[in-house]
């Protein structure tokens, strides 16, 4: 039943791919840019680097952003980094290099030839960014420094201090927002695209609300870009922004636009544990912490002492114990899913025993307090601001949280969906990371995508709209989109039920954490899809939201995005039982050797499984893209 | 204004003219001091020194800045409060900002319209009667503003309210001096801390020799 | 142990409503959690009652995105210093305490409903020159120009901005100082920003005092409830700048 779908993948030995595809890709001329108009959704690094980029070649964009202003999309929580080729250290870096981290890194889950497109733009963004202004760290002879992050053997993490993605944004921001002063782009804050509006298969806009007046808005458009991030707020609990969410690329997927993996979620291993029922997001603690600090629980699962009393014989450091080369800087799946194994094995500490220690007490005693403050004294008055606690006293409490979704949006080489039109940058779609992301990965793809491979793909198609019609809002496409999203926010507010959005939400969070998260079996997906079709027929009759739609109503956004996690989950659950390996963050109980180690299954499952909306969410069929690899011989990850 | 259009010019003028004023009150401070010389020799030079003020041409054109600078100071000052000024809509019901600034800093206008008040009776006493009035002559035949002076301050209402003003010029330099600096550009921190002592130690010294003068002519006289 | 607090909220329906205050009761609060969850906590007791819950402007919710920002018992972002509202825990609070939470007020950014402000007179600022005029494409290889490592680092002191406009709602002003001064500040310090030096600080400048923000007088407010400690020297240099080009003009 399965379909195959191409890729795309240009001709040519792997390194000049991308080359050839820019050498034969069509162009636009100045004078006819113009008259082309794009919709781009969602301003962080890849949506507002592409907006901007587009502006600045002459096509007229529209971009929209949920929040109060484009500055604020969540690329700019990222801490750590971003990688780029640059080889300033002269230790051997090099695109192939960085090529092959970052598909072992991924479990051989991605396509060669995106992939090996990153590492080729990789060093072109850093270049850009010291341009508008990012104030990269240096060293004292003022040339850029860098330093090494997880999974990778030379240093190719360039950073500005804690808040790399902040100031990549700010980049961003300001030349889209320079392109808006020039009249190139019109912003749209505080709008949130509720339906795609296609005809004929390719995309011509959207519809939106404005969150302010709450009017229902018809945009059309030559092209539509997605660049809404992730999902993992689907957990409920994640270290993603509240707002966070799978609206667009899931709207999208409605209208044919395929989802890949969307199982595959990175779970950070170092995020601040919950405290209450009441919480509503999981921070984030920079991985670096891993460097200097010792995980660790009790040995006895009913040790009730204060950590500091705990003496060493009665402590079971398990990252060590299990993976002596790698210890405590095991990558970030493997991190995680070794400290659920603690917490579900009942050794978890603190007071919803939900979390395992990261102690700094030897790194304090080797190298003095003095050295630690200047590494971490940054992370350590955040952690002191959320819970109170001095870790130079006590250790730290984590657990692992819900971080990025390396599944999203189903794309080709040029980024552009099943739908003809339709392209999906960022996070949002599923590209190059596989099934696990390499630390500072994230930033790097967000601002290739959008600053160097979208601008060259997106006038390839554009190249084939000058002489068609321009789309227009008044079609009957469009106002049947617009009646039927009036009509669904309609019934939100009629339900008149009894559960608010967040309360489903949550529910739906623990129950995709526990069967659909660190670990997953065939026993539970079976439970949990069930249990989410329950779940999701009680939202329908159930839910509870009050106001109305022509005014500001935080609420009725809610009852949108979690309808559309309900049905979002249920595929991720899918995706999760179909795959039956064990590769990345996709953990299958059943496959793991017998030191509890993933198990890939390279004859069967090495492909992308692509998954078609059917109307019926609990049947979407399968498409599979088979990943072929011709450079790289697959080998098994291993941490020991 | 010519050139003064945005509200950072206006704030340049007023740092300008606003150092100009403190430049002046050296030197006036500088003058009042022949008051406290021996009596007789006191009399006899401070009112010289008077006479000298109001003949002397360049001294003059300087007044006249001085004068210039005091009108622009206080209608510039009035301006930006106008311009800042809050409607109902925008003011705080609970409002515990005053915690992160000084208050005197706050309150630069309440204080400068204390003191342009004493400056206006400052006027009326001392400057008007000096050049419109009848005054008597010394010995040199100078006119006599000495025991003009020496009269006022011994009304001990008028020490008071001299002091009073005093203290708000006090408060108003303690904020003015580093704010006319950081106004004018001085973002160097070091230099900028360098200056902000300097202020404290102006405006102190200013406050006790302005307030030295009535004090020790009320009390030996 | 379990916590009671009062809340005085300022409910406002839109722009063109009066607003007041309404007064809620909150019990068995645990002083771990945040401000923001307790605001969740309350909104779900509100939404149960069938009662409106009250509109504020959060997102990441680790003090970074800079959307989060009420006054609290009039203070921005709540008494601890340099935290965002999202970073204030409960514990900050005592048991039965009564809190007080109004939006941030100014004319430049006009009440949308209950705590929510709009603050896109920040975006135009932005807009109107808090850039560097590079596009895709044209910049040169990176470490061209090695630039001093002080220099690098009081350029990110300036580019820590969050952008929450806790600066504008705490100054007496309204002034707008210290965001524009952090954005001029930061571009300045960078040997990339100094081609549009003049025109930059220029045409910000205009457009701070279109927009309505008042003027600075330096009372040093705004640093103090910074949730980045941005320093007011920045302002200084925003004048040093806007001096320098207009004589250069």
């Amino acid at each position: 039943m399965a379909k195959f779908i191409a890729a795309k993948i240009p001709e040519g030995p792997l390194e000049k791919k991308w080359q050839n595809y820019k050498d034969q890709a069509k162009l636009v001329s100045p004078n006819n840019r113009k008259k082309l108009e794009v919709i781009v959704i969602g301003t962080g690094l890849s949506g507002a680097s592409a907006a901007a980029s587009l502006a600045e070649m002459g096509y007229q964009v529209k971009s929209f952003c949920f929040q109060d202003s484009p500055r604020r999309a969540h690329s700019v929580a990222a801490q750590g980094g971003v990688n780029a080729m640059k080889n300033y250290k002269n230790d051997g870096d090099s695109v192939q290099r960085m090529f092959f981290d970052t598909l072992k890194g991924g479990d051989f889950r991605a396509r060669e030839a995106n992939t090996y497109r990153l590492a080729q733009c990789s060093a072109a963004l850093i270049d850009q960014a010291v341009a508008q202004g990012v104030p990269f760290a240096r060293e004292y002879s003022g040339y850029l420094s860098n330093r090494s992050f997880g999974g990778v053997q030379v240093s190719r993490t360039f950073y500005a201090r804690g808040q790399t993605g902040q100031q990549l944004l700010l980049g961003a921001y300001q030349a889209l927002l320079r392109q808006q002063a020039k009249g190139k782009v019109k912003i749209f804050n505080r709008h949130e695209m509720l339906e795609l509006v296609c005809e004929n298969n390719t995309a011509k806009g959207i519809i939106t609300r404005n969150l302010v007046s709450g009017k229902i808005e018809r945009q059309a458009a030559h092209a539509v870009v997605i660049a809404s991030g992730g999902f993992g707020k689907i957990y409920y609990l994640s270290t993603l922004a509240m707002g966070c969410n799978a609206s667009a690329i899931w709207r999208a997927h409605k209208k044919g636009a395929l989802m890949a993996n969307p199982s595959w979620t990175q779970f950070h291993p170092t995020s601040l544990p919950q405290s209450g029922s009441y919480q509503s997001k999981l921070t984030l603690m920079s991985e670096s912490l891993r460097n200097d600090g010792r995980i660790w629980v009790p040995k006895n699962k009913k040790d009730a002492r204060n950590p500091n009393e705990i003496p060493e014989s009665d402590r079971d450091y398990y990252l060590e114990r299990k993976y002596p080369s790698y210890g405590n800087l095991a990558p970030r799946d493997i991190a995680s899913r070794a400290a659920k194994e603690q917490i579900d094995n009942g050794f978890g500490v603190g007071e919803l025993k939900n979390a395992v220690y990261l102690d700094f007490a030897k790194a304090i005693k080797d190298l003095g307090k003095t050295t630690i403050q200047k590494r971490y004294g940054n992370l350590f008055d955040m952690y002191e601001k959320i819970t109170g606690i001095n870790a130079f006293k006590e250790p730290m409490k984590i657990s692992p949280s819900a971080h990025f979704s390396m599944g999203g949006l189903w794309v080709d080489y040029d980024l552009q969906t099943s739908i003809a039109g339709l392209f999906a940058i960022g996070e949002a779609n599923f590209s190059d990371h596989g099934a696990n992301r390499l630390g500072a990965n994230s930033l790097l793809q967000a601002c290739v995508d959008g600053y160097y491979i979208l601008p060259y793909t997106l006038q390839n198609y554009l190249a084939t709209q000058i002489d068609k019609p321009k789309p227009a809002a008044h079609n009957q496409a469009f106002v049947d989109a617009e009646e039927r999203v009036k009509k669904q926010l309609q019934t939100y507010l009629n339900t008149n039920g009894t559960k608010t959005p967040d309360e489903y939400h949550k529910e739906l969070g623990k129950l995709l954490y526990d069967y659909c998260g660190l670990s997953r079996s065939r026993k539970g997906l079976t439970y949990v899809i069930k249990e989410i079709q329950k779940l999701r027929e009680e939202f329908k009759t159930n839910l509870l939201v009050l106001g109305d739609t022509y005014q500001i109503n935080s609420e009725l956004e809610k009852a949108g995005r979690v309808a559309d996690y309900f049905e979002l989950a249920e595929l991720m659950c899918l995706d999760a039982l179909n795959r039956e390996e064990s590769c990345g963050a996709h953990f299958r109980e059943e496959y793991q050797s017998d030191e509890g180690e993933a198990v890939r299954n390279d004859d069967d499952y090495a492909y992308t499984a692509a998954w078609e909306w059917t109307g019926n969410p609990s049947q979407p069929e399968l498409h599979k893209e088979k990943l072929v690899f011709k450079n790289v011989s697959l080998s098994t990850r291993s941490y020991k | 204004m010519l050139g003064f259009s945005s509200t950072i010019s206006r704030k340049y003028l007023m740092a300008i003219t606003g150092l100009f004023l403190c430049l002046f009150l050296v030197i006036h401070l500088l003058g009042n001091f022949q008051l406290l010389l021996p009596e007789d020799e006191a009399q006899l030079q401070y009112n010289a020194y008077s006479a000298f003020l109001s003949g002397n041409i360049l001294v003059k054109i300087i007044a006249y800045v001085l004068y210039i600078s005091i009108i622009l100071h206080s209608i510039d000052a009035i301006y930006l409060s106008f311009k800042s000024r809050k409607s109902k809509k925008t003011r705080y019901r609970y409002d515990a900002r005053k915690r992160a600034s000084k208050w005197y800093s706050r309150q630069m206008m309440l204080l400068g319209v204390i003191l342009f008040a004493f400056l206006v009776i400052h006027f009326y006493d001392f400057w008007y009667p000096f050049k419109f009035g009848e005054l008597t002559l010394d010995q040199q035949g100078n006119k006599d503003l000495y025991q003009l002076v020496i009269a006022s301050f011994q009304n001990i209402g008028y020490v008071a309210w001299y002091s009073v003003a005093i203290l708000a010029l006090f408060f108003h330099l303690l904020h003015g001096f580093f704010s006319a600096f950081r106004s004018l550009g001085l973002y160097h921190p070091y230099y900028a801390q360098i200056i902000k002592l300097i202020g404290v130690i102006f405006s102190l010294l200013i406050c006790i020799g302005y307030l030295g003068i009535p004090i020790y002519i009320f009390i030996s006289r | 142990m379990p916590m009671k607090l009062q809340l005085k909220i300022w409910r406002q329906k839109n722009s063109d409503d009066l607003g007041k205050f309404n007064t809620y009761e909150l019990k068995d609060l645990n002083p771990a959690m945040s401000f923001l969850e307790m605001l969740d906590t309350l909104n779900l007791q509100l939404i149960k009652n069938k009662e409106e819950p009250v509109e504020f402007d959060h997102d990441c919710r680790e003090g970074i995105c800079g959307q989060c920002g009420v006054m609290i018992n009039g203070i921005a972002h709540g008494k601890p210093k340099n935290i965002t509202t999202c970073q204030l825990h409960l514990r900050e609070f005592k048991d039965g305490d009564t809190i007080v939470i109004e939006p941030f007020r100014a004319k430049a950014f006009p009440v949308l409903k209950d705590l929510k402000v709009d603050r896109s007179a920040f975006d135009t600022l932005i807009a109107s020159g808090g850039y560097i005029g590079v596009e895709t494409g044209q910049a040169p290889e990176a470490n061209t120009t090695p630039i001093p490592q002080e220099i690098a680092e009081q350029a990110f002191d300036a580019a820590a901005c969050i952008g929450c406009g806790a600066c504008v709602a705490t100054c007496k002003n309204e002034s707008a100082a210290l965001f524009v001064g952090a954005k001029i500040s930061h571009l300045a310090a960078l040997p990339q920003g100094k081609a549009e030096r003049e025109k930059r600080v220029l045409n910000m400048v205009n457009r701070m005092d279109e927009l309505k923000f008042g003027h600075c007088t330096n009372t040093g407010a705004c640093q103090v409830e910074c949730p980045q400690d941005i320093s007011v020297l920045h302002i200084a240099k925003l004048n040093y700048e806007y001096l320098r080009a207009k004589l250069k003009k």
